[in-house]
C-alpha cells in the first residue's frame, strides 16, 4: 500500500487542497488511541484507570494542537498525514515506556520522556514557524558539517556508557549528539550533492555495465567512509556508523544516478563491517550473538538479551498479550530504549507491530513523496535524505531486535526512551512538513515558468548540462509549472529569508 | 533524479517489508519453539502468577500459597509439611513437583482443560483457570497416629480401606518439610542439597517408593498359594515338614523362631510363623503357582499408580528350589513396598477381592464443583473367597494367640501377621520389623482398615527386634483411628 503511494505519479493538482481538517481529525484519533493505550495499561495492571490519564491526554492533545496550529499557519499545504503519524508514534512510545515503568518503580522514564517530547514539539513548532523556506539551510552546509563533526567527536572525550562512547553527560543529563549530527549531515550532503552532482555523475570510466567514478571526486566519499569507520572504532557505535554511510550512499545514488557508487559503497561498507566484526570485540560480540542468539543458553549462562527479545516477540504471537500483560521487562537493560519494539511485539502482537511498520513506512513514503514533488535539487535531496534516515534507522533497530541483522545500539524513532532521539525526530518531521508544504503549495503564476526557470538558481551550478534539464522536465509536474522555489519566492516575497540567496 | 528517488524509495520500503517478513518468522513460525525454550521464564511466571490450588485432607487444606511479590509470585506453603510430605510431595519453583503435586499438577496449577467452563476456553482466552483443589482419601487422625507411632524412626506405614481401596494413611519417616523447597532462593538450593545428602534420606517416600524384604508377612501370600493350588486342603491338618528342615538342594537347615513347628499345621505355622512349614509349602506349590499368586496380589506389577507411581514389589521369575524356599518366607530377592503388604492384608480382609488403591477422592474447581471423582475399581481377584476366609481365621489366630497380640483392640476383630526380615550380607544388617493387619468392628459387615507397618531400626539395633514388638503397636494405633467414624 505504501509502495503504491510512493510510486504512483503525483495527482493532478489544479487546485491543491490544504486538507488541514483531515490533519486535525487524524490528530484527534492519534491522541485518543494513545489515551486509550494509557488507560488500557492501567486497567490491565491494577484494574483502575490511571489517575493522570486525563492529564496525559490533555497534555498530548495540547502539544498536538499547538503543532497543528503551527502547521496551519506556516505550512498549510503540507501533507496531512505527517503530523498525526508523529503524534501517534510518540504517544504510543510514551504508553509503552509508562507500561515498562510499572515494572521498574525505582526508575521512571515516562515523565522525562514527556518533557523531552514537549521540547521536541516546541522545536518542531519553532522550526515550522521560523524556517519559511528550506533552501535557507543550503547556505549553512559547511557550518552543518563542521558542527556535525564536532558533535560526533566530543563524546569520545567522555567515558563510555555500556561499551559505546556516544553520550555526553553533564549535570545528570545525558545527551546523544550523534542523533543531531545525522540531520546536519543530511543537510550537508544535500547541499554538497546538489552543487556537485553533475561533476560526480559525468566523470569517470565505464567498465562493462558499471560506471566507475573518477578518482578526484572520490575524495569526499572516502572522507565520509573514514568518518563512519572512525565513529565505529572510536565510539563503538555500529548503528550510527551504518546509518551515516547508508544515508550518504543513498543520497549519492539519487543525486548522480550512478550504480557505480552503490557498488563502491557496498564494497567499502562491507570491508569496514567485516574488519570491525572481526577485530573489534564489542562489535564481534554483537555479531556472534546474532549468528546464534541461543548459544549462551546452551552454554548454561542463561538467555542473552537478544534471546530474551526473541522470546518477547514469540510470546506476542499474532494478536499479542494485550498492553500490560507481557513480560518484556525480562530483557532487562535497555528494555525501554533499544528494545522498546519487543514490548510492542509482545503486547500488541504481529498485528500491532505491522501497524507500527506501516506508520513508519508511510512516514518514509511521504518523505520520498516530498522529494518527488519538489523542484529544487537541494530540497529533493534533503527530503530523500531525511526519509532514508528514518528508513535505515527503523530497519537497523527493528532488524537488530528481531534477529534479522546484528544488534546495534540505536533508538526506534519516536518510540524509544531517549531525549536526543525524540527531539531529533521531531525536527526531522518539522523539516519534512516544511518540504512537503513547499512541494504541495500552489504556484499562482504559471505564466512565469519560462522567466523564472532561466533565472540563476542557487541550487544549480551555472551552465547546467542539457541532461539535467531533461530530467527536470521528466518530472511529472514539471511541464506546466515553474520550479517549486518559484512559487515560494513569489509567496514569501523579498522580505523572506530566501531573498538573500536570490539577490546574488 | 525522479527515477532514482523512486528506486531509493523502493529500496527503503523493501527494507521495511523485510522487517515484516522477519517479524512473521519470529512471531508465528518460530513462536512455539521459542515459547517452549527452557530459558524462557514466561511459562514459570504464568504458572506462579496465581495461587496454586490446595490439597485437602479431611476437608481441610494441608497446603497454601504465599504471595512473595517477586517475579515468580506465589510460593507453596505446607501446614504440617513433614506429616503429609509422603502424600503431597513438594512443589518447588526450582526443582519442579513430586508425588501428588506432580500427579495432579494440571488441576492444582489451573491448566487442566476440565477446569475451564468451555472446551478450548483456556487456549482461546490465553488464560488459565484458578487452581483447583485435590481432596485426598487420607484420614487425618490415622495419618497422625502413624506418624506419632514411628516417632522419627526409619519406617513407613500404609493403610487402606479394604472394600474401596481408599488409602487412609501414607506415612514415611523420617520426613522433611517440603515447604523448604518451595521458592527459588539459595536457601532452597541448600536445603535440597542437604536433604539429598542426608544419610536418613528424608525425601524418600518409603511407603510407596522403597521396597523391603517382607519377611514372614509374605507367608500370607505363600499360604494363599498353598490353599489355592490345593497343596493344603485342610489348614488344621498336620503337615509332613520335618524340623530341622534342610533347604532343598543345599545342606543348610532353616531355623524356626519357636518350637513346635515340626509337622505343624498351616494354621499353627501362620500363628507362630514357622519358617520350615512355609518354605516347604512354597517349594511344593512350585515357582509357577507362587508367581501366579504373588502376581494377583500385585507383585511384579510396574504399572500401579495411586496416582503417583508405586515401586515394583518383586518376586523373582526364575529361581532354583532353594531360592524358591527362601523367597516363600519373604527372603532372598523377594521385596515389597509397605503399600504392597497393606494390599495383601486388604485382599484377605475383603474376601479375596483386591480394590485398586487410590489417594485422590476427587478434584474440584476452586469453587468446589467436582471435576473428577476417582471411582472404586477392582484391581484383581487375589484368591477365592474360601481361601480368604481361611486366611482371615489364621490371621486372627496369629493376632489373638500368636505373635501379634500387641495389635489387639478391645471389641474389635483383628487379624495380623508379623515379620522380621533379614537383610545385609550374612544377615549382618539390622532386621526390618514388619506388621500387616486388618481390623473389623463386631457387627460390621467387613473390615474397615488394612494396614502395613515397617520399621527399619527397631528399638535401636540389637534389642528385641520383632514385628510384634515394634510394628504391631503402630498398626494398632492407626487401626483404632481408622475405625472411628470419619470426621466430617
Amino acid at each position: 500500500m505504501t509502495a503504491t503511494a510512493a510510486e504512483a505519479p503525483p495527482p493532478e493538482r489544479t487546485r491543491p487542497a490544504r486538507r488541514r481538517g483531515v490533519e486535525f481529525s487524524l490528530l484527534v484519533c492519534a491522541v485518543l488511541i494513545s489515551v486509550y493505550g494509557y488507560t488500557h495499561v492501567g486497567l490491565a495492571r491494577s484494574g483502575a484507570v490511571p489517575p493522570d490519564a486525563l492529564a496525559y491526554g490533555a497534555g498530548l492533545g495540547l502539544l498536538a494542537l499547538l503543532a497543528h496550529l503551527a502547521v496551519r499557519l506556516r505550512a498549510p499545504y503540507a501533507d496531512p498525514l505527517l503530523l498525526p503519524i508523529a503524534v501517534l508514534l510518540n504517544g504510543m512510545g510514551l504508553v509503552l515506556i509508562y507500561r515498562l515503568d510499572l515494572e521498574t518503580p525505582a526508575d521512571r522514564a515516562a515523565p522525562a520522556q514527556l518533557v523531552w517530547s514537549t521540547l521536541g514539539v516546541a522545536l518542531f513548532i519553532a522550526a515550522v514557524v521560523l524556517l519559511r523556506d528550506h533552501r535557507v539551510l543550503q547556505r549553512y552546509a559547511y557550518l552543518s558539517v563542521v558542527s556535525a563533526l564536532v558533535l560526533m567527536i566530543v563524546p569520545i572525550l567522555f567515558p563510555a556508557v555500556n561499551g559505546a562512547r556516544i553520550w555526553i553527560r553533564a549535570g545528570g543529563l545525558s545527551f546523544q549528539p550523534g542523533e543531531f549530527a545525522k540531520i546536519l549531515l543530511a543537510v550537508f550532503f544535500a547541499a554538497y550533492l546538489a552543487a556537485n552532482r553533475h561533476a560526480l555523475a559525468h566523470t569517470g570510466r565505464r567498465i562493462g555495465p558499471v560506471h566507475l567514478p573518477a578518482g578526484r571526486v572520490l575524495g569526499p566519499v572516502v572522507a565520509v567512509w573514514l568518518i563512519s569507520v572512525a565513529v565505529l572504532v572510536l565510539e563503538r557505535d555500529l548503528g550510527t556508523s551504518l546509518l551515516f554511510f547508508g544515508l550518504f550512499v543513498v543520497m549519492l545514488y539519487v543525486a548522480t544516478g550512478r550504480t557505480g557508487w552503490i557498488v563502491v559503497g557496498l564494497l567499502l561498507a562491507g570491508s569496514g563491517a567485516f574488519a570491525a566484526g572481526t577485530l573489534e570485540p564489542h562489535v564481534r560480540g554483537r555479531v556472534e550473538s546474532w549468528i546464534d542468539p541461543y548459544a549462551s543458553i546452551a552454554a548454561g549462562d542463561g538467555p542473552s538479551q537478544l534471546a530474551q527479545s526473541m522470546f518477547s516477540f514469540a510470546s506476542g504471537g499474532v494478536l499479542g498479550t494485550g498492553l500490560g500483560a507481557g513480560h518484556s521487562i525480562l530483557i532487562g537493560f535497555a528494555a525501554k530504549s533499544d528494545f522498546i519494539l519487543a514490548t510492542a511485539g509482545e503486547e500488541l502482537g504481529l498485528a500491532g507491530l505491522t501497524a507500527l511498520f506501516l506508520l513508519y513506512g508511510l512516514l518514509v513514503a511521504l518523505g520520498y513523496r516530498a522529494g518527488l514533488d519538489l523542484r529544487d535539487p537541494f530540497g529533493r535531496l534533503l527530503a530523500v535524505g531525511l526519509a532514508a534516515i528514518l528508513a535505515v534507522q527503523v530497519f537497523v533497530v527493528a532488524g537488530g531486535v528481531t534477529g534479522l541483522i546484528p544488534l546495534t545500539g540505536m533508538a526506534m524513532p519516536f518510540l524509544a526512551q531517549g531525549g536526543s532521539s525524540v527531539v531529533t525526530n521531531w525536527i526531522i518531521v518539522a523539516l519534512l512538513i516544511r518540504l512537503s508544504g513547499s512541494a504541495r503549495a500552489p504556484h499562482p503564476e504559471p505564466v512565469e515558468t519560462g522567466v523564472i526557470a532561466c533565472a540563476p538558481d542557487p541550487a544549480e551550478p551555472e551552465g547546467r548540462p542539457a541532461q539535467a534539464g531533461r530530467q527536470e522536465r521528466a518530472g511529472p509536474a514539471g511541464q506546466k509549472r515553474g520550479p517549486g522555489p518559484a512559487g515560494q519566492r513569489s509567496r514569501t516575497g523579498p522580505a523572506g529569508p530566501a531573498a538573500a540567496g536570490e539577490a546574488r | 533524479m525522479t527515477r532514482y528517488i523512486r528506486r531509493a524509495a523502493a529500496l527503503s520500503l523493501f527494507l521495511l517489508a523485510a522487517l515484516f517478513v522477519n517479524a512473521v518468522r519470529v512471531q508465528v513460525l518460530q513462536a512455539e519453539s521459542l515459547d517452549g525454550s527452557p530459558a524462557n521464564r514466561r511459562p514459570a511466571i504464568a504458572r506462579y502468577g496465581e495461587p496454586r490450588g490446595d490439597i485437602l485432607v479431611g476437608g481441610r487444606p494441608v497446603t497454601g500459597s504465599k504471595d512473595t511479590g517477586e517475579q515468580l509470585r506465589y510460593e507453596r506453603i505446607y501446614r504440617d509439611g513433614p506429616l503429609y510430605a509422603p502424600v503431597t510431595g513438594y512443589s518447588s519453583q526450582t526443582y519442579g513437583t513430586a508425588l501428588l503435586e506432580h500427579a495432579a499438577d494440571g488441576v492444582l496449577s489451573g491448566t487442566d482443560p476440565a477446569l475451564a467452563p468451555l472446551p478450548f476456553w483456556n487456549d482461546f482466552t490465553r488464560s488459565r483457570q484458578p487452581g483447583g483443589r485435590v481432596l485426598t482419601t487420607i484420614r487425618r487422625s490415622a495419618q497422625e497416629a502413624a506418624y506419632r507411632g514411628l516417632n522419627g524412626r526409619r519406617g513407613a506405614v500404609a493403610a487402606i480401606e479394604p472394600a474401596t481401596g481408599r488409602i487412609l494413611a501414607l506415612v514415611s519417616s523420617p520426613s522433611y518439610d517440603p515447604g523448604l523447597l518451595s521458592g527459588n532462593s539459595p536457601a532452597v538450593t541448600e536445603a535440597w542439597r542437604r536433604l539429598n545428602r542426608a544419610e536418613s534420606r528424608p525425601m524418600l517416600n518409603r511407603a510407596i517408593r522403597q521396597t523391603y524384604p517382607p519377611g514372614s508377612t509374605f507367608k500370607i501370600v505363600t499360604a494363599a498359594a498353598a490353599l489355592e493350588s490345593r497343596v493344603v486342603t485342610d489348614p488344621d491338618a498336620p503337615s509332613d515338614t520335618a524340623d530341622p528342615f534342610v533347604i532343598p538342594g543345599t545342606r543348610t537347615t532353616l531355623p524356626n523362631p519357636v518350637p513346635g513347628c515340626r509337622r505343624a499345621s498351616l494354621v499353627y505355622a501362620i500363628t507362630w510363623s514357622c519358617n520350615t512349614v512355609m518354605a516347604d509349602l512354597g517349594v511344593k506349590v512350585g515357582l509357577e503357582g507362587m508367581l501366579a499368586t504373588a502376581g494377583r496380589f500385585g507383585f511384579n506389577d510396574d504399572s500401579l499408580r495411586i496416582p503417583s507411581g508405586v515401586a515394583v514389589s518383586n518376586f523373582d521369575r526364575r529361581m532354583s528350589a532353594d531360592q524358591l524356599a527362601l523367597s516363600s518366607i519373604g527372603q532372598f530377592d523377594t521385596t515389597a513396598t509397605p503399600l504392597q503388604m497393606a494390599m495383601v492384608a486388604a485382599a484377605v480382609a475383603n474376601g479375596g477381592e483386591l480394590a485398586r488403591p487410590y489417594l485422590v477422592d476427587r478434584t474440584t474447581t476452586r469453587d468446589g464443583d467436582t471435576v473428577r471423582r476417582t471411582p472404586r475399581r477392582s484391581y484383581r481377584r487375589a484368591m477365592f473367597p474360601a481361601t480368604a476366609n481361611e486366611l482371615r481365621r489364621m490371621m486372627v489366630e496369629a493376632a489373638e494367640r500368636g505373635t501379634g497380640t500387641r495389635a489387639l483392640i478391645d471389641g474389635v476383630t483383628v487379624g495380623g501377621k508379623t515379620g522380621t526380615a533379614q537383610h545385609g550380607v550374612g544377615n549382618a544388617g539390622t532386621p526390618y520389623a514388619w506388621f500387616i493387619a486388618w481390623a473389623q468392628e463386631r457387627g460390621a459387615p467387613r473390615p474397615a482398615v488394612a494396614v502395613a507397618v515397617v520399621v527399619e531400626d527397631p528399638a535401636a539395633a540389637g534389642g528385641d527386634i520383632s514385628g510384634g514388638g515394634d510394628a504391631a503397636p503402630i498398626a494398632r494405633a492407626v487401626m483404632v483411628e481408622a475405625l472411628r467414624p470419619a470426621a466430617p
